[in-house]
């Protein structure tokens, strides 16, 4: 199966935010106790239970005018996964099929490397089930044919999914098209992304995305070096990652680093 | 709509005003981002920039209620840069039709007022005739007394100083729009209006419309693909409501509700029944007695005889003049003169304009049915806020009912489609369709008159209910609605030939369309404009064929079904020139083939040239003078009764002349009277109120969705920067917002996306907040911002002016919501 791209074109954002809530209805999230706080944006900011979200941002044209950003935020599905080359439990995020970047809660030690490794700031951490949580890109829908409930969901066709070197290029071409600054953000930078971005301004505008986004050089210190010693001490203190290494680690590792392309 | 949904890609320039499409019609924004992506120009005009202003080429702020104005500017930009379409506007539009010699304007009034009683003798806004009854025409548009003339001299006040100085959009802005916009007056361009209840919801509001149609006629914007007057309907359904007369003063199909001086069927229909004496005029209302016969037979069946005049006489009269629209219910019950009333799928306690004077109103009924799919602040008044309950007497009855995707039928969208939907589950516990509850509802009803008589039983006993097999005791055993849609369709009640059209029915058939229904009373129909929609042919409401037409410009012919006769844009026969050929040839709505029309179906199949294009008016040409409205036949900028001038810079009429006025002395203030305040030092500020995407009307099912709640939780109050410096106010702070008539504690949203009027030498603010909550949920979400506006309504239509008035912003503190 092939890589799929979810292309993300901001010029047609009109912030419904219907992707938001076909998000949290697909994956069955629950709704969380909010208040206004003097803005549109809610919740807040990405959580265990918000996967994805639309960030607001109102910022100024350079000639009296406003521009009011909408950005929908969530997980990028980064090649070079920070997260995945982060983690130390084997088998709790693994690179499958179409790009995704998935995660297994049963599998995840909770040791927060991936909340901390991820250049794009996505996985949350749930402090009451010590375990981070982010977005599936629908594993369970594109697995079967379905694209991502919130493409599905989107009324104006900002969300669109399909085969990565058409995607890409449809994401040229509607840069192209629309000039004025536009910039494809996503396949220069972790050796590209399953997410990508038609972004109408430079990143640097918008909200917590970052403009050079790069797997932390400590992730792939620890990825080169330490973290085939610490998998060991792990597995050698911790009866249930022991289990685990046995019943489905290796192979599980060994399918990541293969397909993920290293 | 004239048009539809997707007609909207064909547009080159999109104008959104009185409207935020974005925001409150995503999926209109398909649509809009195609046109877009073609290389249309989006304009946005709002008091406030939205998430349709986000994505437009060029937003312009205005003041709220300051529409006439804006768009009065651009008339006569158009005329003084001749962008008009002249062809399409001496062929098409009454522009060339002489006036009555003593047709006159004179600040602010126009002939004929009556300052008692607030209405215009319109004697004088009519037509110069010629001795066949013909108006005169001189469309070479120069002769004085022209409808072009009397237009140029009447909009030739709105230049765009003045204009900038009433609406506070800076002229450049001003220019920009009406340079954008009247670039569309070329034959093959057009130009399409978004608008919604931005502009009806003002003393002003059809006249807001009538502008822009009026606009729309000059640049010849009217029967293309891309063009129209369109108006988003705030619902799924209301187009379909308001065809099957949900209002007051109309019938299913817009027929006129009978008067009390109408006695007879033969007065009623010949009122109703425009007449022309030329004989290029179609004059389509002129069948006007075959569709009020086919209703009545839809009515009253078997019963209604030629006779007994088809049952006329059951039907309901209003008295002469009366107005019974939403404001004057209140008001009536406020009064104490209902005993009783039906919430039906409504929350007037939150939806309501001084939603405080309908609280109270409540309290004077003796029982009211609250027909709702969640609890709502309506059916718990008795206990909301201020409210002892041990002192009200009403009773309420909770009947939950069956939400759209638990019952069978069809809506009808905004672009008109009749579109049928199936059932996916059942409704939950007791929770019925509204069709079965008000089955039950007549049963009970007639059984009643015929146990006990009553004053006037015939109308219950009389009426058809034959919507499913019955059992012995006459009762339905199941309701089946595809009966109450063939109903509405309409049937030939005898054989029936129309040797003219070489055709003939057998009783019992469905009616192919309305073109086959009679007066004599050998068909009924229960809606003339869904006669077509049930045919022999089955169900057209359920088709759904996704092919689009061979001229690709979106008709989708062989989706769903619309009204009328399948017309997917009406007036089309304005989309050629006088000969058939299409103005503009890339996106042809109909053309004639020399021997018949191909594409849309046609305003009536007559050859080109030989009928006039506006065939619902009897005189068959687009009104630019309109003498129809209570308030003038040329729209004039009046200020909102509740404004923040004391005098309006375009005349010494600072209000419109005609709009009822619902004040009574003695009431408090904060109470919920109708109190009124304008100029006043307590409420300086200009306030507005709109909805958001995550909220649906009063949040009635939106607020007990968590999903939607936690994306908009609580009720807010957006203002500019400037205003909350002054007030002290700090984003996110929680706030007081007051009128005279009420006040609500909302949420400080301070933003870049509003910014202070220039208004003359005044500096005006504006603020405005969303009315999708209420106090019953959630705890903290806050109230209705409708206890805020004022019952005063629009001249024709009484639809309340939530839309503009005044408030003003407190600090509260740390205060509890």
């Amino acid at each position: 199966m092939g890589e799929k791209i979810k292309l993300i074109d901001l010029s047609k954002c009109i912030g419904c935010r219907a992707c938001q809530t076909a998000c949290k209805q697909w994956n069955q999230l629950k709704p969380v106790k909010t208040i206004n706080r003097g803005t549109h944006q809610n919740p807040p900011d990405l959580s265990p239970e918000t996967y994805t979200l639309i960030r607001y941002d109102e910022v100024s044209d350079g000639n009296g005018g406003l521009k009011w950003l909408m950005r929908k935020d969530g997980c990028m599905h980064c090649t070079d996964a920070a997260c995945l080359i982060s983690c130390p439990a084997p088998g709790a995020l693994t690179y499958r099929e179409h790009g995704a970047v998935v995660y297994n809660r049963s599998l995840c030690i909770g040791c927060k490397n991936c909340v901390i490794a991820c250049p794009f700031e996505i996985p949350r951490f749930d402090e009451k089930a010590e375990k981070p949580y982010k977005c599936t890109l629908c594993y369970d829908r594109i697995t079967d044919g379905q694209i991502p409930a919130c493409v599905k969901s989107c009324p104006t066709g900002t969300l669109t999914w399909g085969d990565k070197d058409t995607m890409i290029k449809k994401a040229y071409a509607r840069a192209e098209q629309l000039g004025k600054g536009s910039i494809v953000y996503g396949d220069k930078f972790v050796k590209g992304t399953h997410v990508m971005y038609v972004l109408t301004e430079k990143p640097e505008a918008y909200a917590a995305l970052p403009v050079s986004p790069k797997v932390p050089l400590s992730v792939r210190a620890w990825k080169d070096m330490l973290k085939p010693l610490i998998t060991i001490g792990i597995i050698g203190s911790i009866a249930a990652a022991l289990f685990h290494y046995f019943t489905f680690g290796p192979k599980t590792v060994e399918k990541f680093e293969k397909k993920g392309g290293e | 709509m004239t048009n539809h949904w997707i007609d909207i890609r064909n547009s080159d320039v999109i104008l959104v005003m009185g409207s935020n499409a974005a925001e409150n019609h995503p999926i209109s924004f398909k649509w809009v981002m195609k046109a877009v992506e073609n290389g249309a120009t989006l304009l946005s005009v709002d008091p406030r920039f939205t998430r349709t202003s986000s994505k437009a080429h060029f937003y312009a702020p205005l003041r709220s209620g300051t529409d006439i104005a804006f768009l009065g500017g651009m008339i006569k930009y158009i005329i003084d840069n001749e962008l008009i379409q002249k062809e399409y506007v001496a062929e098409y539009t009454n522009a060339s039709f002489l006036i009555d010699e003593g047709f006159d304007f004179r600040d602010g009034l126009f002939s004929g007022y009556d300052p008692e009683k607030r209405k215009y003798d319109k004697s004088t806004w009519k037509y110069q005739v010629d001795e066949d009854g013909i108006p005169k025409k001189d469309k070479t548009l120069q002769h004085p007394r022209c409808v072009y003339q009397l237009l140029k001299k009447h909009y030739s006040r709105y230049d765009a100083d003045l204009v900038s100085s009433i609406t506070g959009t800076p002229k450049d802005d001003l220019l920009k729009i009406y340079k954008t916009y009247s670039a569309t007056g070329k034959p093959d361009k057009s130009a399409t209006i978004m608008y919604a209840m931005g502009w009806t919801q003002h003393t002003v509001g059809t006249q807001n419309i009538r502008t822009m149609a009026m606009i729309q006629l000059l640049l010849g914007n009217i029967g293309v693909a891309g063009g129209g007057v369109n108006a988003l309907r705030g619902e799924s359904n209301v187009q379909g409501s308001t065809d099957h007369c949900l209002l007051f003063h109309i019938l299913p199909g817009y027929l006129k509700t009978p008067t009390a001086s109408l006695p007879t069927l033969g007065v009623y229909n010949k009122k109703f029944t425009p007449k022309t004496n030329d004989p290029k005029s179609a004059n389509w209302w002129g069948n006007y007695p075959k569709y009020s016969v086919s209703l009545l037979k839809a009515f009253f069946g078997k019963n209604a005889t030629k006779d007994n005049d088809f049952g006329y006489s059951w039907l309901p009269k209003l008295d002469d003049g009366q107005n019974a629209s939403w404001l004057m219910l209140f008001d009536q019950m406020s009064e104490g003169k209902f005993s009783g009333f039906f919430a039906w799928g409504q929350n007037p306690a939150c939806s309501g304009s001084n939603a405080g004077k309908i609280r109270k109103s409540l309290e004077k009924l003796d029982w009211m049915v609250n027909v709702n799919l969640f609890p709502n602040e309506t059916g718990s008044f008795w206990k909301g806020p201020g409210k002892d309950p041990s002192k009200i007497k009403t009773e309420v009855f909770v009947l939950p009912c069956a939400a759209f995707y638990e019952k069978e039928g069809s809506i009808t969208n905004s672009g008109r489609w009749s579109q049928w939907r199936y059932k996916a589950v059942n409704p939950p516990g007791e929770a019925k369709p509204d069709a079965e509850i008000m089955t039950e509802l007549y049963y009970k009803v007639r059984e009643l008159y015929e146990k006990e008589g009553g004053a006037f039983p015939e109308p219950i006993l009389n009426l058809t209910w034959d919507y499913g097999p019955k059992g012995p005791d006459g009762k339905l055993l199941h309701l089946n609605v595809h009966e109450i849609a063939k109903e509405i369709n309409g049937y030939f009640l005898e054989d029936v030939d129309f040797p003219k059209k070489k055709k003939s029915f057998k009783k019992g058939q469905l009616v192919p369309s309305f073109a086959y229904l009679k007066d004599d009373g050998s068909t009924s129909s229960g809606n003339w404009l869904y006669c077509n929609s049930y045919t022999e042919k089955g169900n057209m409401a359920a088709r759904r064929n996704n092919k689009d037409n061979p001229e690709g410009i979106g008709l989708y012919s062989n989706w769903s079904w619309c009204w009328p006769v399948n017309r997917r844009i009406i007036y089309n026969r304005a989309s050629v020139n006088p000969k058939g050929v299409p103005w503009a040839m890339k996106k042809p709505v109909i053309f004639w083939n020399g021997k018949k029309w191909i594409g849309d179906v046609p305003d009536g199949g007559w050859a080109p040239g030989t009928k006039y294009a506006f065939i619902m008016k009897p005189e068959g040409h687009g009104r630019i003078f309109g003498a129809g409205r209570a308030d003038g036949p040329f729209p004039e900028h009046y200020e909102p009764l509740e404004c923040p001038v004391t005098k309006n810079a375009m005349s010494s009429q600072r209000i419109n002349p005609t709009v009822k006025l619902l004040s009574k002395a003695g009431a408090a203030e904060g109470e919920g009277g109708d109190l009124y305040l304008t100029c006043d030092v307590r409420f300086p500020i200009v306030c507005t109120t709109y909805r958001v995407s995550e909220h649906w009307q009063t949040g009635v099912m939106t607020r007990w969705t968590p999903w939607q709640l936690e994306l908009e939780p609580q009720l807010f109050v957006e203002m500019s920067k400037e205003l909350a410096k002054d007030k002290g106010i700090e984003n996110g702070e929680k706030v007081k917002v007051k009128s005279v008539r009420g006040e609500v504690i909302a949420v400080a949203i301070v933003t870049e996306r509003f910014k202070p009027f220039k208004i003359g030498d005044l500096i005006v603010h504006e603020v405005g907040l969303p009315y999708h909550y209420g106090w019953l949920h959630p705890d903290d979400g806050g109230d209705s911002a409708n206890l805020l506006t004022p019952t005063i309504g629009d001249a024709n239509t009484m639809i309340p002016e939530t839309k503009a008035f005044m408030v003003n912003v407190e600090k509260v503190g740390k205060g509890v919501m």
